[in-house]
């Protein structure tokens, strides 16, 4: 009993003798990272927050332009091989120098077989050591968005996986514990100190980092509070500096309160409607054929929708109307993408009249309550202007997990889909994955068997297409027609909301709504 | 005893299996965990293969048989979402809840049972009144709505109390503490209040009620008559006959607590099981859902044992029963 005692008393001891920090940002996220493996989950948040200690060859800039990190150039040699120069005098938090193995043990590690990250660098054929800070990629032929790929593979230590024995990613379906899940050794701005799963998880800055030190803190303790009433409660009481999910309810309470500063603008993720597109509905009391194949139907539900009402009152004002599948921060946008269809009950009414419904139709709309931001509100604000033009929605709400079920095996006539190009920022993103028909590994999301033979070319096309601006105009080609069609209905890119305590100087906030803490300044 | 303790454990595995089963096809219909792991990059061969990889797609009797065999030997496998042993994310968050849950029953008990007893003695006076007027809010308030009403005073206003967490811990090994620092007892205030609250006004109110049962029967009556001290009456004879009840009803609490606090852990970022579990939820986390169930289902076993042990030391007379009962036979 009494070493007992003494032994809680000396870690009492312990805990009270970590030495006090300058400048501590205490931050407070809505839900903790999943682990501290990048390679293990592909969460563009868990990502994000791993990127303070772990860095890719290549990062994006403050314009979310490609700019160098740990590789200082690269060429393209051949249709199939891109040599990256590396960096030098780069180091690891342990010591370890940074060297061309590295770069192929981690690749080797990112395109294994059992990696959940393969698919985040599709093209990847092998690599090469050329010398110690020369490495050469080989990828299928032609293939444009390399650099785009690699600013999230983050680079680890090969010495340092081998030494553990972490070579291979973790397998969560054979019981392969991973080093790498409760372990990190990068290059990045901060260290990894400490983590508890859900509770705290500690960063403290590396002051041999390679890059300027812009920002001035020296402690990142990072730690999740779920309820929104919470969270907003330790902002105001001081508990916490920062949060990157600021409720959007409490931003007018938050601006109020002296010394808090809350940070919004609309993101990267653009919400849309998608539309079935097979030879019969879904569950409609038209049962012959599918209404939702009429193109004059579609410009009716389109024409039906009060964007500027859902903007004010559903959004408070924060979200970004938008007649285009992506934002314009995302390369392959045009300013012609944004032209939305008026708002216009009565041509919609007259489009369904000429389609052949003049007392409308029933049909199932599919929403999640939990996805994006007021999704469930969104929804039914659009029900009910669809009811207004005579259509008969059946709006079915339910948990993402469940509808998500639902609308892979094509279970809806109207759904909600958001996309947010998210890692690869490029509108080729959302083609191949969305937009693009059904086919070998495109169309991943092509929930409703919507296809266009033009699209689909050019999407294509564009996969092979090396030159920049050429790809750009191909898949902006490919954008305007869906939009021609009304393939999709765009509502608007979400917002987002960040808010910062006394203690924070700035922050930079950009539309990827990703925390960049190695930028950000606190009170002396 | 004994044969009391051994037809429980017959039972308990019984049980065990049917809330496995069950557990296990309520899952099924939750969803896909793939399409959170991976990046929405990935290709549709990529989803396939992981599906595959997961054993997601072998029949559901094979599923259910595969998990019953590995539980036998403690295995529940690997946590989708955490990566780590499903034991390992348990254990870590057992001591959370259970410290919170103890601090509050002991607290329910404390304050429960004396104001029970005194609502019942002195029925008529105001501060009965109050009492029972405060257990009235306390029963039917949600646990929720006091957790933010405390953070709202205590933390935004007053600034003295902590919004969330469990504060500074101490490890020992296997258990993580947050009773040996000034932290660790300043963040464990709210969230047990909020859960004693209900605890204290349903013990209070049923205590009250027994009590004036008990009050009525003839021998307190003689007791009285005796010339007992009236302090002996209700605390040594009145109260131990109100006790049964009360035991059933706090053990069942304790389980219903540990298994689940979720709403409170939600509001006070509490890091223990209810947490575990929404979030598990959320992810869909197969195997720890599966494991977690099975595991408060055993906590709900061995409390209903020890409540079953406890009658026997407050009333003789259902050890007797117990014995009689099957002598009979």
């Amino acid at each position: 009993m009494v070493g007992w005692k003494i032994a809680a008393v000396l870690a009492i001891g312990a805990a009270v003798t970590t030495p006090a920090f300058a400048e501590t940002l205490r931050w407070a996220p809505q839900r903790d990272i999943v682990s501290m493996d990048p390679y293990s989950f592909g969460d563009t948040f868990t990502l994000s927050v791993l990127n303070h200690v772990y860095e890719g060859l290549v990062r994006y800039d403050e314009t979310l332009q490609i700019e160098p990190a740990l590789a200082e150039s690269w060429e393209v040699v051949s249709p199939t091989k891109w040599r990256f120069k590396l960096r030098q005098g780069v180091k690891y938090h342990d010591g370890a120098e940074f060297t061309a193995d590295d770069v192929l043990a981690s690749l080797k590690r990112v395109s294994d077989p059992t990696s959940p990250l393969r698919g985040n660098l599709p093209a990847y054929v092998s690599s090469e050591k050329i010398d110690d800070y020369t490495v050469d990629i080989n990828v299928t032929e032609n293939y444009p968005l390399l650099l785009n790929d690699l600013t999230n593979i983050h680079i680890f230590d090969g010495g340092w996986l081998t030494t553990n024995n972490a070579e291979a990613p973790t397998d969560v379906a054979k019981g392969v514990e991973g080093y790498a899940t409760s372990h990190a050794n990068g290059t990045g701005p901060f260290k990894f100190i400490s983590r508890q799963p859900d509770v705290q998880t500690v960063f403290e800055v590396n002051p041999e980092w390679w890059d300027e030190r812009q920002h001035n803190i020296d402690k990142i303790v990072m730690t999740p509070i779920t309820s929104s009433a919470t969270r907003v409660a330790a902002l105001i009481s001081g508990e916490i500096d920062f949060t990157n999910q600021a409720p959007l309810q409490d931003l007018p309470r938050l601006e109020a309160t002296a010394g808090l500063k809350v940070l919004s603008n609309s993101e990267l993720r653009t919400i849309f409607f998608v539309l079935n597109q097979r030879d019969k509905a879904f569950e409609s009391d038209v049962t012959d054929k599918n209404p939702l194949q009429d193109i004059k139907v579609r410009q009716a539900l389109y024409h039906a929708i009060d964007a500027d009402s859902i903007q004010k009152v559903v959004m408070s004002g924060l979200s970004r109307t938008t007649g285009s599948l992506v934002s314009p921060a995302i390369p392959g946008y045009v300013p012609e993408l944004d032209e939305r269809l008026a708002y216009d009950p009565e041509l919609a009414k007259s489009l369904l009249a000429e389609a052949g419904y003049p007392n409308g139709f029933s049909f199932s709309f599919l929403c999640r309550n939990t996805e994006f931001v007021n999704e469930e509100q969104i929804c039914q604000a659009v029900a009910a202007m669809w009811s207004r033009i005579g259509l008969r929605p059946n709006l079915n709400l339910g948990p993402t997990t469940i509808q998500d079920a639902k609308f892979d095996a094509g279970q809806f006539d109207v759904g909600t889909l958001g996309w947010a190009n998210e890692p690869m920022l490029d509108s080729y993103s959302i083609l191949v994955q969305v937009v693009h028909s059904k086919t070998g590994n495109a169309g991943v999301f092509n929930w409703g068997g919507w296809s266009d033979a033009q699209i689909d070319a050019n999407i294509d096309e564009a996969g092979r297409t090396v030159d920049r601006a050429t790809r750009l105009d191909l898949q902006a080609k490919a954008l305007l027609r869906a939009n021609e069609l009304s393939m999709f209905i765009p509502v608007h890119q979400q917002p987002m909301a960040w808010a910062t305590g006394a203690k924070v100087v700035s922050v930079l906030q950009l539309n990827d709504n990703k925390a960049r803490h190695w930028l950000t300044r606190m009170a002396e | 005893m004994l044969l009391l303790i051994l037809k429980r454990l017959g039972n308990a595995v019984i049980v065990l299996l049917a809330v496995a089963l069950l557990a296990f096809t309520i899952f099924k219909f939750l969803g896909d965990p793939v399409q959170l792991m991976l990046n929405p990059q990935a290709t549709q061969e990529e989803r396939d293969m992981l599906t595959e990889r997961l054993g997601l797609n072998d029949p559901v009797p094979l599923q259910f048989a595969k998990f019953v065999f590995n539980a036998v030997q403690g295995e529940f496998g690997m946590s989708y979402r955490n990566q780590l042993p499903v034991m390992q994310v348990i254990a870590e968050r057992f001591p959370a809840t259970l410290e919170l849950v103890l601090v509050s029953t002991i607290a329910a008990l404390l304050i429960g049972l004396p104001l029970g007893v005194f609502a019942a003695i002195k029925g008529g006076t105001v501060l009965a009144r109050i009492a029972h007027l405060v257990s009235m809010i306390g029963v039917s308030v949600p646990a929720f709505v006091i957790g933010i009403v405390l953070i709202l005073v205590f933390s935004i206003e007053l600034k003295v109390l902590p919004a969330f967490g469990r504060g500074e811990v101490v490890d020992l090994g296997y258990w993580t503490t947050g009773f040996l620092t000034a932290s660790g007892r300043a963040a464990l205030v709210m969230p047990a209040i909020s859960l004693a609250l209900f605890q204290i006004s349903f013990i209070m109110r049923l205590v009250t009620s027994e009590m004036l049962e008990v009050l009525r029967i003839d021998f307190i009556r003689f007791a009285r008559a005796r010339g007992l001290k009236a302090r002996a009456i209700y605390f040594r004879h009145a109260l131990r006959n109100c006790l049964m009840p009360v035991v059933t009803i706090t053990g069942m609490l304790f389980g219903d607590l540990i298994a689940f606090t979720l709403v409170t852990e939600i509001v006070f970022q509490w890091p223990g099981m209810g947490f575990l579990f929404v979030q598990s939820v959320q992810y869909v986390d197969i195997p720890v859902m599966a494991a977690y169930l099975m595991i408060v289902c055993c906590i709900f076993i061995l409390i209903n044992l020890i409540v079953d042990l406890i009658y026997v030391v407050v009333d003789p007379r259902v050890d007797q029963l117990v014995r009689g009962g099957s002598n009979g036979r």
